[in-house]
């Protein structure tokens, strides 16, 4: 069972409260963009055995969509940060390193 | 307008560990704006007469109650015959701001489940601890009832309201109902 913390109410969310919204900073390419960056957002996605990078949304509780960072071997919960952002703040990827040194995900690390 | 009344609102069941109450219509009007605006905050309850909630919490006045829904958005409840007078006044209280005001009397309901194990029954659907420690009167509690969203908050020790869409306040009566059947203590008693 996955318990994150929302970073909008506050509240230690038990996954049954959450919706999942998939990966995280995805960068939508709409009408107009190449065939490559078009086919990049709809269907490439990380599958990395280590750190994730996800959205949730708070759906039975305040309804904010939020992001979250886990491991997927051992499902701890890195942490937790607000939607309105293209990457994760430097507090939460130095707290990663320091558990996974040498970590990537896409263009983090 | 008129009177929307479901057979059950105004019900009170008492045939098993706790008594569940599905209460008759309540005003409830639905606030979107940015709770920490100062100038939002003072318009608000120079319009309701009750001081802006915390996060997670209700704070309840002499003729109106404030629920901290999220960080953008208030639940007001009041008497069902104030509900659209309450409204205007809110909505010219905040027509220079961004916001939305709207009455949503009709889409949810409340029940109040009471009694000294209410705590045991709620708890019973709900993924949130309500231990007489973690969980006070005062708070609000947005989560899960069994498999619909719902509200939680308790008027004092020995009640939890729950508020819940009045499309699924059937299943919500019945699954209240039925945790709190006869001979089902979380407890030995
Ligand atoms: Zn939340």
């Amino acid at each position: 069972m996955l318990i994150l913390n929302c970073p909008y109410c506050g509240v230690d969310a038990d996954e049954t409260e959450l919706a999942p919204g998939g990966e995280a900073h995805i960068k939508r390419f709409g009408p107009g963009s190449s065939d490559d960056d078009f086919e990049e957002y709809l269907f490439m996605r990380e599958n990395p055995k280590g750190v994730h990078f996800e959205r949730w949304r708070h759906a039975n509780g305040c309804g904010k969509w939020f992001h979250a960072a886990r491991c997927t071997v051992t499902l701890e919960v890195f942490g937790t940060y607000p939607a309105q952002t293209f990457e994760p703040p430097a507090e939460l990827s130095a707290a990663i390193s320091a558990k996974r040194p040498g970590w990537t995900w896409r263009t983090f690390s | 307008m008129s009177k929307a009344l479901r057979p059950s609102d105004g019900a009170v069941w008492t045939d098993g560990i706790a008594a569940v109450h599905q209460h008759v219509a309540h005003g409830m009007i639905t606030v979107r704006a940015d709770l920490n605006t100062a100038p939002i905050k003072a318009a608000i309850t120079s319009a309701t007469g009750v001081a802006i909630p915390a996060k997670l919490s209700i704070e309840t006045g002499a003729d109106a109650a404030l629920c901290w829904m999220s960080p953008d958005e208030l639940l007001v409840l009041c008497d069902a015959d104030q509900a659209g007078a309450v409204t205007k006044q809110l909505q010219e209280a905040l027509a220079q701001h961004h916001a939305l005001v709207a009455n949503m009397s009709d889409a949810r309901v409340i029940f109040s489940v009471s009694g000294a194990q209410a705590r045991d029954v709620v708890s019973k659907l709900v993924p949130v601890d309500l231990s007489p420690d973690t969980f006070k009167p005062g708070m609000l509690r947005r989560t899960r009832l069994a498999q619909v969203a719902a509200g939680l908050w308790m008027p004092d020790d020995d009640t939890i309201c729950v508020l819940c869409f009045r499309s699924v306040s059937e299943y919500a009566h019945t699954i209240l109902k039925q945790a709190a059947q006869a001979g089902s203590s979380v407890f030995r008693r």
